[in-house]
């Protein structure tokens, strides 16, 4: 993984081992640039909310460190949580207070003095300035949301992590969170979401992270990502299913699959040479026939399940 | 210092008092009419003086002080208790404040809470029976400080409990009879020599002596001793929030 510039976020060497003695971080290396938005991919259990529950204080790290903009987020506490804002992947709303007073009060807790004029812009930011006076009660699950929304924008964070933004919102919903976020990247906020769906990745990230089992898997421009769209595969359909792959073929991109009944290789359609020849001797000279052959081009969700299947088997 | 975090948590938690303030005020007031009408007029008659004060002066000191413990440990308890029940408590420890910035949010909200309660109990009282304050000054002080103690031992409380059953356990189990065999309604000088010497043992017999002496000038432990063992207490009670909020005691995981 390459050294960023100048992250605003810098993660190195993170792990967290929770009472009950699971470990949930294994040592998390991440930098996050300034203004872009980043995905941070990963199934249920994978350590998302983990990590954006310690960069934001509300779990203690285990070993490692974390800068926000430079400051430690144990040490310089006051200075890196002043930098952020956080949406949690629950929803957790006081029941009783009306809408502007929340937004209001998330403000002064982080800091700043009041100014209604701002907290009138980011009610209407996340539409609910129609909603101003009410109590949060009596408002639906989505705008709740839109709620804990403004709550984290009230204090002016030049950060916003935003943990699985639209579980369980419908598709409309959805549209209205990503024009917002994107939004907030015009403005120059830095956006980290977590989530556990590709094409909310691939449609909002600048970079995807993909995490699993408390691991960073990969980081990646999402162009680059998708560009691995292109990438196509050639599978072979064995005569005689192999227990593992040979020693001579291990250097190829090459995968057994089908309990051993098929071979699946990787090669990029849009370079020069696919390398076809050169596997298809290869496998003659091992003496592995195969009565069929396709190919096809492989997208990101096999991209993930193959790095989730690698991470399982490590 | 994070003082625009202070004020939004004091605010927050006495705009949550003042939603319910009808309650909040009823239930106090008329449980200290009801003892002044059973045991200052109905009981007190009979009973003559306590040591050169009238009956039904010589409770008015334990009342407050009775009320003030059981409200402030109830209020500062359900202060922090409930936001980690509902899950707020998040944006609390993902905020720019230090331990003790919330601490004087919370506390200090329960805490002016307590004090305005215990005033509004004096005045009930003198609806019902003329007392005069020897010490008004100390008076405060005490009512201060008791205030102050026990919502901090309210918040240790809250934050120790997992449960609105256990919130409720330690107020009904440990302090409603402490406070009561603690000379609100007697002195100890009126129990048996021995039930004397165990009375000591019980921290509200401090409280409740200094906080009559500033009445009345009578007192069953010296004044000093009064004000010493309640320092002792505010100090046990701070030492156990450091304490909380430097491990994150069922605050983090
Ligand atoms: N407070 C906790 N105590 C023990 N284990 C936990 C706790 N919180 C999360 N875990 C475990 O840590 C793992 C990662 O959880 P989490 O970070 O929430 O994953 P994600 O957000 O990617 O779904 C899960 O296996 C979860 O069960
Ligand atoms: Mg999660």
């Amino acid at each position: 993984m390459s050294s960023e510039v100048d992250p605003i976020i810098s993660v190195r060497g993170l792990t967290k081992t929770y009472a009950t003695g699971f470990q949930a971080l294994r040592g998390i290396d991440l930098e996050i640039r300034r203004g872009e938005i980043f995905a941070l991919l990963g199934p249920n259990g994978a350590g998302k909310s983990t990590l954006i529950n310690i960069i934001c204080g509300i779990v203690n790290p285990g070993t490692g460190t974390v800068l926000v903009d430079g400051h430690d987020v144990v040490r310089d506490y006051r200075l890196a949580r002043q930098a952020i804002g956080l949406v949690p992947q629950e929803l957790h709303t006081d029941m009783f207070e009306r809408v502007r007073d929340t937004v209001a009060f998330s403000r002064g807790l982080f800091g700043r003095p009041p100014d209604t004029a701002f907290i009138e812009r980011v009610l209407r930011q996340v539409s609910l300035w129609d909603k101003r006076d009410a109590k949060i009660m009596t408002l639906s699950g989505g705008m709740k949301r839109r709620v804990m929304l403004a709550k984290a924008l009230a204090h002016e964070p030049r950060i916003l992590f935003l943990d699985e933004p639209t579980a369980g919102v419908d598709v409309e919903l959805r549209r209205g969170m990503w024009d917002l976020v994107r939004n907030l990247r015009a403005e120059g906020v830095t956006i980290i979401l977590t989530t556990h769906y590709i094409e909310e990745a691939e449609e909002m990230a600048d970079r995807i992270g993909i995490i699993n089992h408390g691991e960073i898997r990969l980081v990646d421009d999402t162009a680059a990502l998708l560009q691995k769209l292109g990438r196509r595969e050639l599978r072979l359909q064995l005569q005689q299913p192999l227990a593992a792959l040979p020693p001579a073929l291990a250097g190829l991109p090459l995968q057994l699959a089908g309990d051993g009944n098929e071979l699946v290789y990787a090669f990029d359609a849009s370079g020069g040479g696919t390398g076809i020849a050169g596997l298809l001797a290869a496998l003659q000279a091992q003496g592995i026939e195969f009565r069929d052959l396709a190919t096809r081009e492989s997208s990101l969700e096999d991209i993930f399940v193959g790095l989730l299947r690698e991470g399982a088997r490590s | 210092m994070n003082l625009h975090g202070v004020r939004a948590i004091y605010h927050f938690e006495l705009s949550r008092w003042f939603r319910t303030l009808g309650q909040s005020i009823a239930a106090p007031v008329i449980s200290t009419s009801l003892y002044f009408i059973v045991f200052g007029a109905a009981i007190g008659a009979r009973m003559g003086q306590v040591e050169g004060v009238s009956f039904g002066a010589f409770i008015v000191p334990g009342l407050v002080m009775l009320t003030l413990l059981t409200e402030s440990i109830s209020n500062a308890s359900f202060g922090i208790h409930m936001p980690r029940f509902s899950g707020t408590i998040y944006e609390v420890l993902s905020a720019p404040v230090s331990a003790f910035e919330v601490v004087l949010g919370y506390v200090g909200a329960a805490a002016t809470k307590s004090v305005l309660l215990g005033l509004l109990i004096l005045a009930t009282a003198r609806l019902f029976v003329p007392y005069t304050i020897a010490h008004p000054f100390l008076m405060v002080i005490f009512l201060v400080l008791t205030a102050v103690t026990f919502c901090l031992f309210g918040f240790i409380i809250g934050i120790w409990a997992d449960g609105f059953e256990k919130l409720q356990v330690i107020p009904v189990l440990v302090v409603t009879p402490l406070a009561f065999l603690g000379g609100s309604f007697y002195s100890i000088s009126m129990l048996p020599p021995v039930w004397q010497k165990v009375a000591l043992l019980n921290p509200v017999v401090y409280l409740v002596s200094g906080f009559r002496w500033s009445f009345f000038e009578t007192a069953d432990v010296g004044v000093g001793v009064s004000l010493a063992m309640m320092g002792l207490f505010l100090t046990l009670c701070l030492a156990a929030i450091w304490w909380i909020f430097r491990t994150g005691y069922r605050l983090k995981s």
